[in-house]
C-alpha cells in the first residue's frame, strides 16, 4: 500500500461515492423517506390501531400504535437495506460495471465491498433517523433508549444488505429477485412481529419466524422505543444478528471476488 | 515500464495466457494484436493489476502486481473493453468521482477536467447524464477519465471496437497526441488498420501465446509480400481456380470468397492472369497488412 497520498482510506473513498452519488438524487427518495412513515402510522396506527386497542385491549401491553411503530421501522430498514443491494448491486457488476472501474483505480475488492455495506449502514442510520422523527410527532417515543436505534439500524441494515449482495454478485440473472421479493422479503415483512405479536402465530411458525434476521431486529428497536428490555431475549437478539451480519459478509467477500477478480 | 517473462494465466485447466514474454519501454506505444480468444484481454487485465497471474514473472513500473497492487494501479490509466462509467452521473461528475478514487484534491480534478472535456471534445455536455450520450462520445469520456491522474502508462483494451468510422479517427487522434506527449500506450485490437496506426512495435497473440512481434512494418516485411493481388471468381469456384494461378505468386491463400497471391508486382500478375484466359469477377491489387501477416502465421483472418 506504498505510493498513497496520506488522504483518504481507500475503503473511505468508496463509501464517500455513494454518498456523493446519492447526493445527486436524493430528492426523490426524500419524500417517500417522511411519507412512508407518516401515511402507515396513520392509517395502520392509529385508524387500524384505535379499533385494535377497543376489541383487544392493548396488544403487547401497549397502545396498538406503540407497538406498530417499531415494527415498521424495523420492516422499512429492511426493505431499504435489501432492495439497495439487489439490482443496483448487479447493475454496478454487470450493466453499469462500475464496480470494474473502481477496481481499475487503487481502490481493492475489499474496499469495494466496505463502500457497498457502509454506504448501506449509513442509509439505514437516515432512513431510521427520518422515521425517528415521525414517529416522535405521532408520540410513540416512550424511552431515551431509543437514540440506541440509530446504530442498531446501521448494523442491522449491514446484516440485511450483506447476504443479498452475495446472492446479488453471485446470480447471473435478475429473475431470481422476482422470487426473492415474493417468496422472502414480503413473507418476512408480515410475519416477523411487526405487525402483530408473535404468540398470534401457529407455534411450529413461531419456530420458523425465530429463525429470521428480521424478527430480531424487530424485537430490538421496539425494546428501544418503548424502553423494555427483557434481558435475556434483547442478548439473543443481539447475537443472532451479529452471526447473521458475519456470515453474510463472509459469504459477499466471496462472491465479489470470485465475480470480479479473475 | 513492463517487463513479462513467461506469463501464464489459467482458468482452471485452460490457459488463456500460455507462456509469453515481452518488454515494453517508457514512451513506446506496444500493441497486441489477435483474434477473439487470442488472450489479449487476460494480458491487460494482469498488466492493470485487475487478474493475479498464474505463473512466470510480471513487474510493472518495476513492482510486482501481486504484491503491490494498488500503487501500481495508482500511476496506471485504463481503458476498458466495455464502458464502466456511472451512466447516473453528469459527464464532469463521472471525472470527478473517478479522480477521487486517486485521492486528488477537488481543485486539481476541476483543473484538469476542464483540460480533458476540451481534449476529448466533450465540454458542451458537461453537465448532461452519460446514459443517452453516443458510445463515441463514451470512450472519449472513457478515455479522458483514464487520464484524470496523469498516468505513467495508458493501457486500452480495443479502443474503438463498435465505434463508426469517423469516431474510430477521432479517437486515433486524441491517441496519437498522448504518445507525442510521451504516455506509454499499451493497446490490444483485433483492427489490423489500428495497429498500423498506433503501434511502435506489438506482438501478434494466437491461443494465448505470441507468434510474432516486431515492428508493423517489419513484420509485414518478414511475413509477407509487398503487394497482394486478391482475385474473386464466381461463387464455389475460388478452389477450383487455384491450379491455374499458384505458380504466379510466392505464396497463395484461399479463403471462402477470393483467392489472394503473394506477389512483388501486382499488375504484372493480373496481366498474366489475364493472358491465361481466366475471367475473375474482380481483381485489385493491394499492399500488404498486418491482416496478411496474421493470416500467414495462424492460417486465419483476424475477424470472424
Amino acid at each position: 500500500m506504498a505510493a498513497q497520498r496520506a488522504g483518504w482510506p481507500t475503503w473511505f473513498r468508496a463509501v464517500w461515492v455513494h454518498a456523493y452519488t446519492y447526493s445527486k438524487v436524493w430528492k426523490g427518495s426524500v419524500t417517500t423517506t417522511f411519507l412512508f412513515p407518516l401515511l402507515y402510522l396513520a392509517a395502520m396506527g392509529v385508524g387500524l390501531g384505535t379499533l385494535v386497542d377497543r376489541h383487544a385491549h392493548h396488544v403487547g401491553g401497549v397502545a396498538y400504535v406503540d407497538f406498530l411503530a417499531p415494527g415498521l421501522l424495523a420492516g422499512t430498514i429492511f426493505q431499504v437495506a435489501v432492495n439497495e443491494s439487489t439490482y443496483p448491486v448487479m447493475a454496478r457488476i454487470k450493466w453499469m460495471r462500475t464496480y470494474w472501474a473502481m477496481l481499475a483505480t487503487p481502490l481493492d475488492i475489499d474496499d469495494v465491498l466496505i463502500g457497498h455495506l457502509g454506504w448501506s449502514a449509513l442509509r439505514g442510520g437516515m432512513v431510521s433517523g427520518a422515521f425517528l422523527l415521525v414517529m416522535e410527532g405521532f408520540g410513540v417515543i416512550h424511552s431515551w433508549w431509543a437514540l440506541a436505534v440509530l446504530p442498531l439500524a446501521m448494523a442491522a441494515s449491514v446484516a440485511f444488505a450483506a447476504p443479498t449482495t452475495a446472492y446479488a454478485a453471485t446470480t447471473t440473472s435478475e429473475n431470481g429477485f422476482a422470487l426473492l421479493y415474493r417468496f422472502g422479503v414480503m413473507p418476512l415483512f408480515l410475519f416477523s412481529a411487526t405487525f402483530f405479536p408473535l404468540g398470534q402465530l401457529p407455534v411450529w411458525l413461531r419456530a420458523v419466524a425465530q429463525c429470521t434476521p428480521l424478527l430480531h431486529a424487530v424485537n430490538l428497536l421496539r425494546d428501544c422505543t418503548l424502553g423494555i428490555f427483557p434481558a435475556t431475549q434483547a442478548l439473543v437478539d443481539v447475537v443472532y444478528l451479529a452471526v447473521f451480519a458475519a456470515v453474510g459478509i463472509a459469504f459477499a467477500r466471496r462472491a465479489f471476488r470470485k465475480r470480479m477478480v479473475l | 515500464m513492463i517487463v513479462a517473462e513467461g506469463l501464464r494465466k489459467a482458468f482452471g485447466s485452460f490457459a488463456a495466457v500460455d507462456g509469453v514474454d515481452f518488454r515494453i519501454g517508457k514512451g513506446e506505444s506496444f500493441g497486441f494484436l489477435g483474434p477473439n480468444g487470442a488472450g489479449k484481454t487476460s494480458t491487460m487485465r494482469m498488466i492493470a493489476c485487475m487478474s493475479p497471474y498464474s505463473g512466470g514473472s510480471l513487474r510493472v513500473l518495476g513492482m510486482d502486481p501481486m504484491t503491490q497492487g494498488p500503487a501500481i494501479r495508482g500511476r496506471l490509466g485504463l481503458v476498458p473493453q466495455e464502458d464502466t462509467l456511472d451512466e447516473e452521473l453528469t459527464v464532469l461528475d463521472n471525472l470527478y468521482i473517478y479522480g477521487r478514487y486517486f485521492d486528488l484534491p477537488k481543485k486539481l480534478i476541476r483543473e484538469r477536467a476542464e483540460r480533458l472535456l476540451e481534449f476529448a471534445q466533450l465540454t458542451d455536455r458537461r453537465n448532461d447524464k452519460v446514459g443517452p450520450l453516443s458510445g463515441g462520445m463514451k470512450r472519449r469520456l472513457t478515455i479522458a477519465r483514464s487520464l484524470i491522474s496523469e498516468p505513467d502508462i495508458l493501457i486500452l483494451d480495443e479502443p474503438t471496437t463498435g465505434l463508426d468510422p469517423q469516431a474510430r479517427h477521432l479517437l486515433w487522434d486524441r491517441l496519437y497526441r498522448l504518445k507525442s506527449q510521451g504516455v506509454t500506450l499499451v493497446i490490444t485490437t483485433h483492427y489490423m488498420d489500428e495497429a498500423e496506426q498506433l503501434c511502435d512495435r506489438l506482438v501478434v497473440m494466437d491461443k494465448g501465446r505470441i507468434v510474432a512481434h516486431g515492428s508493423p512494418r517489419a513484420l509485414i516485411a518478414e511475413h509477407s509480400t509487398r503487394e497482394v493481388v486478391e482475385l474473386r471468381f464466381a461463387v464455389d469456384q475460388q478452389q477450383a481456380n487455384v491450379a491455374s494461378v499458384e505458380d504466379l505468386a510466392e505464396r497463395v491463400e484461399v479463403l471462402p470468397d477470393r483467392i489472394l497471391l503473394y506477389v512483388h508486382d501486382g499488375d504484372a500478375t493480373i496481366g498474366e492472369v489475364h493472358r491465361r484466359g481466366l475471367l475473375p469477377e474482380s481483381a485489385l491489387v493491394r499492399r500488404s497488412t498486418l491482416e496478411d501477416v496474421f493470416l500467414h502465421l495462424t492460417g486465419r483472418t483476424l475477424v470472424d
